[in-house]
């Protein structure tokens, strides 16, 4: 089945809204809570990257018989050096997402550590897309 | 696990209940739906919170009890109950007149639940410390929210903390007392004077264990008037010696903070069911960071907001807080005065295991829930999404799911039948006739003193 919505750049009030959709559905299959918990913080991370730094982005969700699927893709700036930013603490976040709370530099890494298949595409002034996968029995 | 099968003491009064849908609403746990102009509590989603009985404007939920008559049976006979107890009666009765209240209804001892409350203390900074105790760890005081973690978030029941409630500890300390008396255990009954219908399905029902310490329940509200019916104003007889392991912590345990404020070096403490549910969501989304210590109590003002008092919330909080004042801390009671053996007091605490329940599982195949989840999310499509609870249950979202589990049906949603009517796909009498059958022909008929707008007490 498949699940979809829309982020808004710079709206940290709706953040968290897809990652309780999609968690609730996984809960109604039965998946295991750990599995769960592992999807659900992968995909915060990567809405609240969006919102952090990008305009606008979208997420669609596939959920499969022992497979999920996350694609998340925005309109942004684009990320300058990918190895960089999957190192733990490095972060552009601005100074107001950084008081907000956010932007600790540990967003591509908490993704990495919680997905089994993470893919990055970036280009720089238009956009990233990254597409997470995790199994499931 | 297996322990013993859900007890739920609240009941839907047919002949009160008007269908209203506020109980549906209400409920943290979607587990109600109006059925024939009826509320219908699902057992198996019920966590024991009570929004129900507090959201009803026609006093249709009922709390089954225990016969207080029963107590007769035993030679010792023990009232134990909560602290808030005490906060429920007027001032001007003071702790000794109170507890003659109870010796005068029949009970031989009478002891207040939390006590000797620095063993509980300690056993739950022992689990809090030990280095598999998952963070942040989780009060299991409150039932109802023992319950909704099982039920709606059971990733979570692993944070829970694995020690029994003050109920459990007043239940061993009274018996290791009066069988140092002399006592045999046949002989003693142990009733619990509940604030709550959760602490009843906890009493009935433990979770974690095989079967329960206390011989019967009394509702508080109804124990309340029948100490008020005796109780008097001019007598001055010394009870304090029941009363001599009681402590400050103990008396405020049932008030919010009342566990937080010993536990960890960052706790936090919430009350009021919706509030929980709201923090619990961000918890299990690992949204929340430091935080080592949970209260989390399922009334508003915990056990003070509790569905059986008599008194107002707040002032019973004021009186519990003034009342502790006059207590020693818990640390300056020595175990002498205890005279029991506390090392098997505190064996006593421990819970052996918390399973998680999900209930809301679509079926073991997952192929077949896979399917009907995609059928609900198609059919959302079609429903208003105005939540009105027209069709019975408590929002679009919970009426698909419930249409793709075979307990309801497209028609029951009254938007789609008036679409229905308008393409000519049912006939307009077929389409109110639907209807009636589930509200009932009373809720069409002109009535100024209608049942539910009468009382809903302006």
């Amino acid at each position: 089945m498949k699940l979809s919505f829309s982020i808004q750049g710079g709206d940290f009030t709706q953040a968290g809204h897809p990652s309780s959709q999609v968690k609730k559905v996984l809960k109604q299959l039965g998946i295991d809570g750990k599995a769960i918990k592992s999807i659900v913080i992968a995909l915060y991370e990567a809405e609240v990257n969006v919102v952090a730094h990008a305009y606008s982005g979208t997420m669609e969700v596939e959920i499969e018989e022992h497979k999920i699927t996350i694609l998340v893709s925005d309109e942004g700036p684009g990320i300058p050096d990918v190895e960089l930013a999957m190192q733990a603490g490095y972060s552009t976040a601005s100074k107001k997402v950084r008081e907000m709370g956010f932007g600790a530099g540990m967003g591509l890494p908490n993704i990495k550590k919680n997905t089994d298949e993470l893919l990055i595409k970036t280009e720089i002034g238009k956009g990233t897309t990254i597409k997470m996968v995790n199994y499931f029995i | 696990m297996s322990g013993l099968p859900k007890y739920h003491a609240l009941k839907v009064d047919a002949a009160k209940c008007i269908g209203c849908t506020h109980c549906m609403k209400s409920c943290p746990a979607e587990a109600i739906r109006v059925v024939n102009g009826l509320a219908v509590i699902d057992h198996e989603r019920c966590v024991d919170c009570g929004q129900c009985h507090r959201a009803c404007p026609t006093k249709a939920f009922y709390v089954e009890q225990d016969d207080l008559a029963q107590i007769k049976s035993f030679k010792y006979r023990v009232i134990l109950f909560p602290s808030i107890m005490i906060g429920q009666f007027p001032e001007k009765y003071n702790e000794d007149r109170i507890y003659e209240g109870f010796k005068k209804v029949g009970f031989t001892h009478v002891y207040e639940v939390e006590q000797p409350m620095q063993l509980l203390i300690d056993s739950v900074k022992e689990y809090c410390i030990r280095p598999d105790s998952i963070k942040p760890a989780i009060s299991t005081y409150c039932p109802a929210i023992v319950r909704l973690i099982q039920s709606r978030y059971p990733s979570l029941t692993e944070n829970l903390i694995m020690r029994k409630a003050p109920h459990d500890l007043a239940a061993h300390f009274a018996i290791e007392r009066l069988m140092l008396e002399g006592a045999r255990r046949e002989e003693i009954g142990l009733f619990y004077a509940t604030p709550c219908i959760a602490k009843i399905a906890s009493v009935k029902s433990p979770v974690g264990e095989e079967e329960s310490i206390v011989d019967g329940v009394i509702n508080m509200n109804h124990l309340y008037n029948e100490v008020m019916k005796v109780i008097a104003d001019g007598e001055e007889i010394d009870h304090s010696e029941q009363r001599e392991n009681l402590s400050n912590e103990g008396v405020l345990w049932s008030l919010t903070r009342g566990e937080s404020r010993h536990f960890g070096s960052r706790s936090m403490a919430i009350d009021g069911i919706h509030n929980v549910v709201r923090f619990l969501e961000r918890l299990e989304n690992d949204q929340v960071h430091g935080i080592d210590f949970l209260e989390l109590r399922s009334c508003d003002q915990s056990c003070a907001g509790g569905i059986l008092l008599t008194g107002n919330r707040f002032l019973t909080t004021e009186r519990l807080e003034r009342r502790a004042k006059r207590y020693p801390s818990a640390k300056d009671i020595s175990n002498t005065v205890l005279k029991v053996n506390t090392e098997e007091l505190k064996q006593k605490l421990i819970i052996d295991s918390i399973s998680p329940k999900p209930v809301f599982i679509f079926g073991t195949d997952r192929a077949k829930a896979m399917d009907k989840m995609e059928r609900a999310q198609r059919i959302v499509c079609f429903l208003p999404g105005i939540d009105c609870g027209a069709c019975g249950a408590p929002n679009c979202h919970a009426l698909a799911e419930d249409m793709v589990n075979n307990k309801a049906k497209m028609s029951d949603c009254i938007f789609l039948q008036q679409m229905w009517v308008d393409e000519d796909r049912i006939k307009a009498k077929k389409a109110f006739l639907n209807v009636q059958k589930k509200w009932g022909t009373d809720r069409f008929k002109a009535d100024c003193k209608k049942r539910g707008r009468r009382n809903e007490g302006f």
